[in-house]
């Protein structure tokens, strides 16, 4: 992205979004602590490495804007405005989690910030968010609906039947391919010929390629899309190049045969996003490394103490386990 | 819950009129899409051609293309956007042309509808139907003519309706599309054209609630969708054996209405499950499972199931019509149960 479209970028909104970028792996760094330490059941999939795709793209967005996310769906969770407490509730499958401990990592929703979930099946959002962008165009509310989904799902038949339809009836949606390289334990090269945005594009629908470690480059293709899909003008496809640290879940870690730690150390000493974003603010005269570590120190308290209340909230009362089930149903069981 | 011969009557001087089956499921969807504007139809062929089968005729002309969409042929597609819109605000009628495709969509279905509300905890509401069919003897061969209820009443947080008449298809139609939650609703193609009596004034048949159609005192005849007219038409028979049958129709199979079943059953002593599904791990075994359970002591013969063959629904009509089950079938199993003799129905 060009210093013109930077220097657009002003300093309150590039300090929210460094502190948003901080915020997830922050909380990544925990959700491994307790996995690594056995106090989260199950696994989780760990969005570090990818921070400015998430914040780049939500900051653009309105509480109102719906997404859909993934199995590695911390980062957009958290970028589109949900809190530390209720979200390690959940991981830890608490009564006071998102979803009352019924959803876990890969189900996290939060609606009130227009999260529609996070989705445990490779692709399978697909349809919920461009069907979320329908109810925008015939509801006129001009709302839009962000996809998050990785390059593995590219593979999937559900995303060419939706973008056709997106495409045939112009919804206020964007695809957002966060394309890391690797689908699970394989390389994107092995899973996907051709191009990925040529895909898009097969269908009429403008696509971009973007670095997905340049938050300010992300943000900026982010904001213009939206507004344009705001007008009607969507829908948008948009490639995110970027990468995770850790491997596929948190289980994934002698992974060297598959991707070499060489290559790892590369991404994360030369392209990191929160390490740029940072030196950006610095160099321009936005902030002080002091103020900068004042924010990641306040974030890690968050955190921290998050996770300690998270720890000692109860779980949910095992009558609970047949609610929810139906809206008019109070026990299904009973 | 109010006695289930209450839902067969209608109010005090409502009009009659006898209409298609097809026509009631066109008359629900057109009061609800007027009554609420939320309500929209998504499909294969819905507007202009208004389905294969004529039942959606009309609609797009009174609600245009806005509210009737035609969709590509891509049925996960256009179920995942119908998910994603009832997530946020709309009541999206989706349109299944025929119940075989399901198998194309199950992800979106069991996956995605049937698991939101539970997996965010009650957050998330998906007030979706699935409109779609079942029923062999068309002669239209294993991939147009399956009955595949039972496979998506295994999967908890879907209700599955089952109407077996005119009247049964509109009232159910109307409470599916005002329920929050995912309704899949399969009519018998083969009824479309079949007639019933249809009040002129609005109603909805709520779930949950089985119906009698029969009262009796020897045998229980229970029947979905389609069996329930053989159950009436082997009751007929029974009945110039001086055989006394009540014939039951659950109408929705999720919610089930196990009260009525197993009451009738500890009446008459004796049940047969009559489902087109095919009968192995299928509703008849569910339904006659609640029964051993709940009425064994009461039962003078062993509940017996009568589903379609397990086979794939051959083409040639001399080998599809023993596919299914018949009112003789049901006569004579009847016939067995009721002379004690022992039943080789596996």
């Amino acid at each position: 992205m060009s210093k013109t479209k930077k220097a657009e970028l002003n300093a309150e909104d590039a300090l929210r979004m460094f502190r948003q970028m901080l915020r997830i792996r922050t909380f990544e760094n925990n959700a491994n602590q307790l996995y690594l330490s056995a106090k989260m059941p199950g696994l989780t999939h760990m969005y570090s490495g990818e921070e400015a795709v998430a914040v780049g793209i939500c900051d653009a967005l309105l509480p109102t804007d719906k997404i859909t996310s993934t199995h590695r769906g911390h980062g957009h969770c958290v970028a589109k405005g949900a809190e530390f407490k209720a979200m390690f509730c959940e991981l830890l499958g608490r009564e006071e989690g998102y979803c009352r401990g019924k959803g876990g990592s890969m189900h996290i929703a939060d609606q009130s910030n227009g999260n529609l979930g996070a989705n445990a099946i490779v692709g399978g959002s697909l349809g919920i968010a461009t069907g979320a962008a329908l109810t925008a165009k015939l509801k006129k509310t001009s709302d839009v609906a962000v996809c998050f989904f990785g390059d593995g799902a590219t593979a999937q038949g559900l995303m060419y039947e939706v973008m056709n339809m997106a495409a045939l009836w112009n919804l206020p949606v964007i695809y957002a391919c966060e394309n890391n390289g690797y689908s699970e334990y394989t390389k994107t090269e092995e899973i996907a010929a051709g191009s990925i945005t040529a895909r898009a594009e097969a269908f009429g629908i403008e696509a971009h390629q973007v670095d997905g470690q340049d938050v300010i480059a992300v943000n900026a293709l982010a904001k213009s899309l939206v507004e344009r899909a705001r007008n009607g003008e969507g829908p948008f496809f948009v490639e995110l190049m970027t990468y995770r640290y850790h491997g596929h879940h948190v289980g994934d870690i002698n992974r060297e045969y598959y991707r070499a730690k060489t290559e790892e150390e590369d991404w994360k000493k030369n392209r990191d996003p929160i390490i740029r974003l940072r030196s950006w603010l610095v160099e321009n005269g936005h902030a002080t490394e002091e103020a900068l570590d004042e924010i990641n120190a306040a974030v890690t308290e968050d955190a921290e103490n998050a996770v300690a209340y998270a720890l000692n909230a109860p779980y949910p009362a095992a009558s609970e386990v047949d609610m929810h089930v139906f809206t008019d149903v109070e026990h299904v069981l009973a | 819950m109010s006695s289930p011969m209450l839902s067969m009557s209608w109010p005090e001087g409502n009009r009659m009129r006898e209409i298609t089956f097809s026509k009631a499921v066109n008359e629900a969807l057109a009061e609800e899409m007027r009554q609420d504007e939320t309500v929209i139809i998504l499909g294969e062929d819905v507007a202009e051609a208004g389905t294969p089968f004529k039942i959606l005729s009309g609609l797009v002309e009174e609600f245009g293309t806005d509210r009737v969409i035609d969709t590509p042929i891509s049925e996960p597609g256009f179920t995942g956007i119908g998910v994603g819109a009832a997530m946020t605000g709309m009541r999206p009628v989706v349109d299944l042309m025929f119940g075989d495709f399901i198998f194309l969509i199950m992800d979106q279905l069991c996956n995605q509808a049937a698991k939101a509300h539970y997996m965010s905890g009650g957050k998330l509401n998906v007030p979706m139907v699935l409109r779609t069919n079942m029923g062999a003897t068309r002669r239209s061969a294993a991939q147009h003519s399956q009955s595949l209820h039972a496979i998506v009443a295994h999967i908890p947080g879907l209700k599955i309706a089952m109407p077996s008449s005119a009247y049964e298809a509109k009232g159910l139609l109307k409470t599916a599309i005002r329920d929050d939650n995912p309704v899949v609703i399969f009519e018998d193609k083969l009824m479309y054209q079949d007639s019933a009596e249809v009040p002129e004034e609005e109603y909805a048949i709520p779930f949950g609630q089985a119906c009698v159609k029969r009262e009796g005192t020897d045998i229980t005849l229970i029947g979905t969708s389609s069996m329930v007219q053989v159950c009436e038409k082997a009751a007929d028979m029974l009945q110039e054996k001086g055989i006394n049958a009540e014939v039951i129709d659950p109408r929705t199979i999720v919610p089930l209405d196990e009260k009525t079943l197993v009451e009738s059953a500890k009446k008459t002593g004796r049940v047969i499950v009559v489902d087109e599904g095919h009968q192995s791990f299928g509703v008849t075994s569910e339904i006659a499972s609640r029964i051993n359970e709940k009425a064994f002591y009461y039962l003078d013969a062993p509940t017996t199931r009568i589903g379609a063959m397990d086979v794939p629904i051959p083409f040639s009509p001399v080998l599809e019509d023993i596919t299914v089950p018949t009112p003789e079938g049901v006569f004579e199993q009847a016939m067995k149960l009721v002379s004690g003799e022992l039943i080789d129905a596996a």
